[in-house]
């Protein structure tokens, strides 16, 4: 069997021709879909899942899951509205907010990795407890009044393209992230763990201490996907944000990373991240209400967990009729 | 070659010229196969001699592309296990699928219970089946016992059981023994003599040659795909056997050579984890091969896991080459010169769908790196070294490894650790499940370590491998060692007196 030809059902392949037919579909036939305003609000309102999507990607292919991302992410937005209020400087308040992403990421892992609980559980605990939080702390205010150069740089776009001025440290951390998963010793460790712990541990892999440290760095992101968040949209409240899991995990799903670890690509995750950003600017367009857009989530949902197993099935099936 | 069918009785199943391919490989090679009522039939044949695709062909799991399948001299077409399963034909596997919150009786007749009124299964009738197919077994195993915690020698009698009320015929059994221990074996083998004296057929697979001779009439070997002979048994001597399948002489199965043991390489000091292994001391040096034998249970595993840093001790303390390892660690284990294969490949061992290369590699991420990143070429020229080495037969490197047959995997996680350059080398059951000529080969490279320098310390429930490769014994017993036997005084006696606990340390 030519390899070409296996590649050909890889699911993350699939999915960044499916972005590109929807796109160029878009262009053609969706009103307003093309113009750079439009444009700039796709990517723009992408870049949070797409954010948090790099860590969590990263979770995902080591077995594990983080669903209390987007609380997190509420939180640092909530505290640094609390904060800017009393008074204190922004560039004070930034650093405090990713250091707090940072102690929410550490209590997961640590619940996860020091007392061997499931993270799908104690990340939904967290989800509730950290958005809880949030709300002690800021109420129902909503700050608006951020310095404006910093309003300017997370809404603004680069001169008269309808690229946002965002995307470029998004660009950073993209290839930081792809190098790290796929060229790294880490990333390499990561698919082991996620395919099999024991047999990492065998092979002297340091299995809590890696998971520890996805933990913090998915706290940090999250954090800072809050900071931005809250600027983007010149608002901090505490429901910042709400849901954005759900977006999060069927993106990274959709890009063909295996719910049950040890599989899959960030260039994969990444299309499926712009795949369903693409898909909701459409439906938007398209004047599909809100919660119809939530019910096309879910249902990209199921597919993702089971499209990758379809495409796989097929590989394998021809792989044993070419090999025996 | 003889053919009972001459003067006896008809087969009850039997193979016509079958032949089955894969893509371009070809399984099977006009094989033929008679089984008749009344006889255990051995089928030899190393790993990848056609052995599994055989018998799932007479599982219905597999359709020949030629030959025939004749059932009681008629041409039969099984379409799927079901047909196969009703035409008689049960396989009991290694490792047996009960539901272990199941009783017995409920495993046996899952699905298709004796009914009462109104749908309610009949419990009474239930149980009164289940006691008759225990009795026609000759064992006594209570019928409403959850099946978790049996034994796997008395699951696979449930499985016979099941398969007896199926009015099973013919017996598949696919090594049955790899995971006993020596009593259950015995159990086993009282079962299979009472369903041939019933007038059952049994094809029996083992890769423990004493086996075969212990309980079978006649022995059917495949080579390549290919049948090579079917055989009486009786009169055949061991090497016979392993000429027919490996298609050579086998040059020596234990081929020790005698070093000089050098320094001591691996020290272990009262060594505990509570309530598995207590006071446990010893120490293996540069050049030599310390078998460490004991019953399954005994904690042998368990005392490597330590050493090795996957299970935390609890007192004592672990030197390699004079450093102090810390507990728990592995990582600092591999560091000072430490390398263990476990038990389990599968598990353990191996990352099953991830590349040959790959698996290799994973113990050599820390070395196999150039400006923080891996280095593919030096990890690819490592693992492909390694490969080559210990002649691990594949397609591609990067194929996975779950491709291979059990006794490349085996040599797959030797290469993973063998790339880490250990100085003290633990395997865990290094051979158990792979054919006698991997095996061969797996002892050959355990004694040139060993001449290289390399401690090695083998823990086996294989008496003969134990008796034939280490230079001394130790043995435990219940979480301790209780003795420790030069070369020369080790004898399955003495091994197992100390194993047993009936011996004097």
């Amino acid at each position: 069997m030519p390899e070409s030809l296996t590649r050909a059902v890889r699911w993350d392949t699939v999915v960044g021709a499916l972005l590109v037919v929807l796109l160029l579909l878009s262009f053609s036939t969706v009103d307003g879909f093309g113009n750079a305003l439009n444009l700039s609000f796709l990517i723009g309102n992408t870049l949070p899942i797409a954010l948090i999507a790099l860590p969590m990607t990263l979770l995902v292919v080591s077995g594990e899951i983080d669903l209390s991302v987007a609380s997190t992410a509420g939180l640092s937005g909530a505290v640094m509205g609390k904060l800017w209020n009393d008074g204190m400087a922004i560039e004070t308040i930034i650093p405090l907010c990713l250091l707090l992403g940072v102690v929410c990421g550490l209590v997961n892992g640590l619940l996860v990795t020091r007392l061997g609980l499931p993270s799908l559980a104690v990340t939904i605990g967290t989800l509730a407890a950290y958005r809880g939080i949030a709300q002690i702390v800021l109420g129902s205010d909503a700050v608006t009044d951020f310095p404006s150069q910093y309003l300017d740089f997370a809404a603004g776009r680069i001169g008269n393209t309808f690229i946002p001025q965002a995307l470029l440290p998004f660009v950073v951390l993209l290839a930081i992230a792809v190098v790290v998963l796929h060229a790294t010793p880490f990333g390499r460790s990561l698919f082991a763990i996620g395919a099999n712990e024991e047999a990492a541990r065998f092979a002297g892999i340091r299995v809590r201490r890696h998971k520890l440290i996805l933990f913090t760095v998915t706290g940090l992101m999250a954090s800072l996907t809050g900071i931005f968040w809250a600027l983007h949209y010149a608002s901090a409240r505490y429901d910042n944000a709400t849901g954005l899991e759900l977006s999060i995990v069927a993106a990274v799903l959709l890009g063909g990373i295996d719910f049950d670890g040890g599989r899959g690509t960030l260039g994969g995750a990444i299309a499926g991240v712009f795949l369903l950003g693409a898909l909701q600017n459409v439906m938007s367009l398209l004047n599909v209400s809100a919660q119809s857009q939530i019910v096309v989530t879910g249902v990209l949902l199921v597919i993702s967990v089971l499209g990758p197993r379809v495409a796989r099935q097929i590989s394998v099936a021809r792989a044993a009729r070419s090999a025996g | 070659m003889t053919h009972p069918s001459d003067t006896g009785p008809a087969p009850v199943l039997a193979l016509e010229d079958i032949s089955k391919s894969f893509g371009a490989v070809r399984a099977l090679r006009d094989v033929s196969l008679e089984l008749f009522p009344g006889e255990v039939h051995a089928l030899a044949g190393e790993n990848g001699a056609g052995k599994s695709t055989l018998i799932k062909t007479l599982a219905g799991v597999h359709r020949p592309d030629a030959g025939r399948v004749l059932l009681d001299g008629e041409p039969v077409v099984f379409h799927g296990p079901g047909d196969a399963r009703d035409a008689g034909i049960a396989v009991i596997y290694q490792e047996p699928t009960l539901f272990p919150d199941l009783s017995i009786a409920e495993n046996i007749f899952m699905g298709r219970q004796p009914r009462r009124a109104l749908g309610r299964i009949d419990h009474k009738a239930t149980h009164a089946a289940t006691l008759a197919l225990m009795q026609r077994l000759g064992v006594e195993l209570d019928p409403d016992r959850p099946a978790r915690g049996l034994s796997i020698a008395d699951q696979q009698i449930v499985e016979i059981a099941k398969a007896l009320s199926f009015e099973a015929r013919v017996l598949i059994m696919d090594e049955p023994t790899a995971a006993l221990t020596g009593s259950e074996v015995a159990r086993l083998f009282g079962v299979v003599r009472t369903l041939r004296e019933q007038g059952a057929a049994v094809l029996f697979i083992s890769h423990r040659l004493e086996e075969m001779f212990e309980i079978c009439q006649r022995v059917t070997t495949l080579r390549d795909g290919a049948w090579i002979s079917s055989e009486p048994i009786d009169g055949m001597t061991e090497d016979d056997l392993v000429r027919r399948m490996v298609g050579r002489d086998l040059d020596e199965l234990y081929p020790k050579q005698d070093v000089e043991p050098g320094q001591v390489a691996l020290s272990v000091r009262r060594l505990t984890r509570e309530g598995v292994f207590t006071d446990v001391s010893f120490d293996v040096r540069h050049g030599e091969i310390v078998g460490l034998a004991g019953l399954v249970g005994a904690g042998r595993t368990e005392v490597a896991r330590a050493v090795f840093g996957i299970d935390r001790w609890d007192a004592g303390e672990v030197e390699v080459q004079g450093r102090r390892l810390t507990n728990g660690a592995p990582s600092t284990a591999m560091a000072a010169g430490l390398a263990l294969v476990p038990e389990d490949r599968r598990a353990q061992g191996l990352v099953m769908d991830m590349s040959i290369e790959r698996n290799i590699g994973l113990t050599g991420l820390r070395t196999t790196v150039r400006a923080g990143l891996v280095d593919r070429g030096a990890e690819r020229s490592r693992s492909l070294d390694w490969a080559v080495k210990l002649q691990v037969k594949y397609a591609r490197i990067a194929d996975t490894v779950n491709t291979l047959s059990g006794g490349n995997q085996q040599k797959v996680v030797l290469a993973k650790w063998l790339a880490t350059g250990p100085r003290v080398l633990i395997v865990d059951e290094p051979t158990r499940g792979i054919d006698v000529g991997t095996k061969a080969e797996v002892h050959r490279l355990l004694s040139e370590l060993a001449a290289d320098g390399v401690a090695v310390l083998m823990i086996s429930s294989d008496l003969p491998e134990i008796l034939g490769m280490a230079d001394r014994v130790l043995v435990m017993h219940e979480g301790r060692l209780t003795a420790e036997i030069p070369r020369a005084e080790a004898t399955e006696e003495t091994v197992m007196a100390a194993a047993t606990g009936r011996a004097a340390a």
